[in-house]
């Protein structure tokens, strides 16, 4: 297994694991766009990871072969044994496990531990060495639970009736995560989407995952006018709030869903007047957690704070050691990133689907 | 549960922009909080509650003892503030499962515990809450509670709960003590309004409406008197048998900031008036009172080079006389008549300037250029003295502003409502640049001024025209020419330009004028006062 410019590489198997460009084998952890790049030779996935590729890349960009493997399913490349196992991090993310000559190393791409309805929950896979994220490896990173978070929402939906509460959210997972938590917490009517964020939902409705009532945002019945969807829920891609797109909504509250909602002077600074700390991550007691369920002599982190990790795990007589892989961690600049499409003339028609899709979705990494 | 609702209550302010969702956020939290927890935070928000029991040092020294310190500097690295670090890094001791303290047993507790036995108290205050109440905990305890919100607000926010006027709240609030039991209590209709007694209490101040064009014709100049409207702070002196007291537009108390105006309260009476620095019967600009707002103490010297005086204007109480009532002409012939009797040091009476006709009027005003005049006031004679801002009876007359054609330069997002529009704008004037040639150099900026149509085309003007974009920012083509008005220019040896503007705001888009054809800083530089602000 060895560091390169493209991405960690697995010498023995010839493939590459998320790779950053294009190379003749990848295998995929999940879909978001700093794991999954278009153009690759041969694609080893989820079958649902493949789906969300070919739907994000368009048909013939997500890999020229695809190959599924379900989880727990495993297939042998040039003598390397490889088998995806759950992560929990969004609809079809896997760890990847590989083992050759007697040694495991388990890479578990991104990941969380705690419940989530849109995908299966994260299985600990003991290794020799284990391969981690560490997006939230601070001790200052402790999500609270997510039906408080969701709780907070719908209390100021209450407080707030003649305004629409806009969520910011990736478009994949985090959206369909927060519309399954207000299902749960007993929100029945419609929820409103960008149109930037149906494609993916219409795509986890065919895997199976029910949303409920989606619909789209409404287009103002005039250029310019606004008063829409007060009192509902209105979710779009982070950065639309910035857009006129928003100016239909009644006098909406701003909220964004996010682990870095935490820190106050990051919410701050994104002009958030409701922030709600929902990750997809792993935070810091479960990164520390998963360190020793694995049972890892060795781990390596792949991106994120591990100074903090690699600190923490020594201390716990665990090695760590830092990959500062290349491409991975830009969840900062996601969030800072104006979507490009609110900024063009014509922007009020920016509701279309496929357009909005293309440009709000596809750059987007998550948290 | 009250110390988590405090907190959840100050997480909320601190991120909601908007005024009506502020009051909306406060209206709530007073109806569903219990006595004496909802006075206790009341007190918080208004800033009458200043507790410091515990130094920064100590919560830092509480967290370090359960932290790695190598992670604790990672962390505060990160997080940038020390009371949010030890918030968030807390660890809750395991088994811990007493409930969260109640705001006043908080604030009782701190007064009554040992400074050696503090850390032990506080560290099990931190284990009972979550991060959002351990970060108002730590502000709370350690007198860095900022809530963001100004206590007229909270103030506001309890009259519209109750359904009084803000002035009913105004009007009893000096004369109250923590927990507010008896403000609650008539509040809600359980008692009688609590009664000040002689206390030298802050009584709501009468306010003037802005003079349109169009009520020019309604003025009758026999029905109405006139006076300078002067470039200072208004201010109330209230003398009493419990007290001497200054105070603010905005009810705050600023008497420690003008001790020789205490002093000069030789007398018990309540009067309305400006709060100006008068050298030599001279009034100077405001930048000069400026040196003296918002300190707590003030050094001799400072006494000595911006001497303050008060020029009065109205009578409200005369002794224990309540005078409010009473038409303007009377009220102002008690004030002279008082004045005469008392003769007070540091202080005047405001001028009345006699006209004839509407006209008259407006050549006195425009005639007004002295730095220290902002224009006229215009009072009805017959009207009593009622709190806030009631049509027809006062009004204020500006004079007109000054203004420059500037070229836009950077613009930036606005918050809240306006979160999708560049609303905030930062403009320049020419100036040679040394090497023969112009540079814009930016004077001010301003987010005002402009109707929502122009605010639409703005937006959208910026967005085509971008050059370069730091965060919320925007850098623009050096080509679009605004007319900026504002009511003063001042030197300021913190602007690069070394002018201030006092009120910018946006008067007219000029898109039919050439950027090369805006203004030079040399024309705003003859605009300037005269007065050196550091």
């Amino acid at each position: 297994m060895r560091v390169t410019p493209q991405g960690l590489w697995c010498e023995a198997g010839d493939f590459f694991i998320d790779p950053v460009r294009a190379v003749p084998h990848a295998v995929i952890t999940h879909g978001h766009s700093d794991h999954a790049r278009p153009d690759h030779g041969a694609v080893l996935g989820t079958p649902e990871t493949l789906a969300i590729m070919t739907q994000r890349m368009g048909e013939g960009r997500a890999g020229r072969s695809q190959q599924a493997l379900g989880y727990g399913e495993g297939v042998v490349r040039n003598g390397v044994a490889i088998r995806l196992v759950p992560a929990g991090h969004v609809l079809g993310s896997a760890q990847v496990v590989l083992d050759w000559q007697g040694s495991r190393i388990v890479i578990s791409g991104d990941y969380k531990r705690r419940l989530d309805p849109t995908c299966t929950l994260f299985e600990p896979v003991e290794c020799d060495v284990f391969v981690t994220e560490a997006t939230f490896a601070l001790p200052v990173f402790r999500h609270p639970p997510a039906d408080v978070e969701v709780g907070r929402l719908l209390d100021s939906v209450r407080l707030f009736p003649d305004r629409a509460h806009l969520v910011g959210v990736y478009a994949l997972g985090k959206c369909q995560r927060l519309i399954a938590l207000l299902r749960q917490a007993g929100w029945d009517r419609p929820i409103w989407l960008h149109g930037g964020l149906l494609a993916m939902c219409e795509l986890y409705a065919r895997h199976g995952i029910d949303l409920g009532d989606l619909r789209p945002v409404p287009m103002p019945a005039k250029r310019g006018a606004g008063g829409l969807l007060a009192g509902e829920i209105v979710l779009a891609p982070t950065g639309a709030e910035a857009t006129p797109w928003v100016r239909r909504l009644a006098e909406p509250v701003i909220c964004a869903a996010s682990g870095w909602m935490r820190v106050r002077q990051r919410a701050k600074s994104k002009g958030v007047e409701l922030p709600l700390i929902v990750s997809d991550h792993a935070d810091w007691e479960e990164l520390l957690q998963t360190v020793e369920e694995v049972r890892a002599p060795e781990v390596w982190v792949t991106h994120g704070r591990d100074d903090a990790l690699v600190h923490a795990m020594g201390l716990r007589g665990v090695k760590g050691r830092a990959l500062h892989l290349l491409g991975r961690g830009e969840e900062d600049e996601a969030l800072e990133a104006p979507a490009p499409s609110g900024e063009a003339p014509g922007a009020e028609e920016m509701a279309a689907p496929a357009g909005a899709e293309r440009e709000m979705g596809a750059g987007g990494a998550d948290a | 549960m009250s110390l988590p609702a405090f907190a959840a209550l100050l997480e909320r302010l601190a991120f909601t922009p908007g005024r009506n969702a502020k009051l909306a956020l406060l209206r709530q939290w007073f109806a569903t909080q219990p006595d004496p927890d909802r006075g206790v935070g009341l007190a918080a928000l208004t800033g009458e509650l200043s507790l410091s029991a515990a130094k920064p040092a100590l919560v830092r020294e509480l967290a370090a003892s359960r932290t790695d310190p190598v992670l604790f500097d990672l962390s505060y690295d990160y997080v940038g503030d020390l009371a949010e670090t030890v918030a968030l890094i807390w660890v809750p001791r395991a088994g811990v499962n007493a409930p969260p303290p109640s705001l006043a047993e908080v604030v009782e507790a701190l007064e009554a515990t040992p400074k050696s036995e503090l850390p032990a108290l506080i560290a099990g205050w931190l284990d009972t809450l979550d991060a959002n109440g351990r970060l108002a905990l730590i502000k709370l305890v350690t007198g860095g509670l900022r809530v963001g919100i100004s206590a007229r607000l909270a103030k506001t926010a309890l009259a519209e709960w109750a359904g009084v006027e803000v002035a009913a709240v105004e009007e009893v609030w000096h004369g109250l003590t923590l927990p507010y039991l008896d403000l609650f209590a008539w509040l809600e209709k359980r008692g009688p309004q609590p009664d000040a007694r002689d206390l030298p209490v802050f009584r709501p101040l009468m306010l003037a409406h802005p003079l349109e064009e169009a009520d020019l014709a309604a003025l009758d100049p026999a029905q109405h008197r006139a006076e300078w409207k002067w470039d200072g702070i208004r201010v109330q002196l209230s003398a009493t048998g419990g007290g001497r007291r200054l105070w603010s537009r905005g009810a705050e108390d600023i008497s420690s900031g003008f001790p020789e105006i205490i002093a000069a309260m030789e007398f018990r009476a309540v009067l309305d008036g400006e709060l100006l620095v008068v050298r030599e019967g001279e009034v100077a600009p405001f930048a000069d009172l400026q040196q003296r707002l918002n300190r707590k103490i003030v050094s001799a010297k400072m006494q000595a080079a911006h001497p303050v005086g008060v020029r009065l204007y109205d009578i409200l109480f005369d002794g224990d006389e309540d005078l409010r009532a009473a038409p303007f002409d009377e009220r102002r012939a008690r004030l002279e008549a008082w004045f005469a009797r008392t003769k007070p040091a540091r202080m005047d009476l405001s001028a009345q300037i006699a006209f004839g006709s509407v006209d008259q009027l407006s050549s006195i005003r425009d005639g007004a250029r002295a730095a220290a005049i902002e224009g006229l006031m215009i009072k009805r004679a017959d009207s009593p003295y009622v709190a806030g801002r009631v049509k027809g009876m006062w009004w204020k007359w500006k004079r007109a502003p000054l203004g420059v054609d500037a070229v836009l330069m950077y613009a930036q997002r606005g918050h809240g409502k306006r979160s999708s529009y560049y609303s905030d704008y930062t403009f320049g004037l020419w100036r040679p640049d040394g090497a023969g040639g112009q540079e814009l150099v930016p004077i001010g900026k301003a987010y005002s001024g402009y109707t929502d149509q122009e605010l639409l085309w703005l937006d959208r003007w910026i967005r085509n025209n971008t050059t370069a974009r730091f965060g919320p920012v925007r850098e623009v083509e050096k080509g679009l020419v605004l007319e900026v008005i504002f009511d003063a220019a001042q030197r300021s040896g913190r602007h690069k330009s070394g002018v201030a503007l006092r009120f910018p705001r946006i008067a007219r888009i000029r898109a039919d004028k050439p950027a090369a054809e805006a203004d030079r800083l040399a024309t705003l530089e003859a605009m300037i006062d005269g007065v050196e602000i550091p």
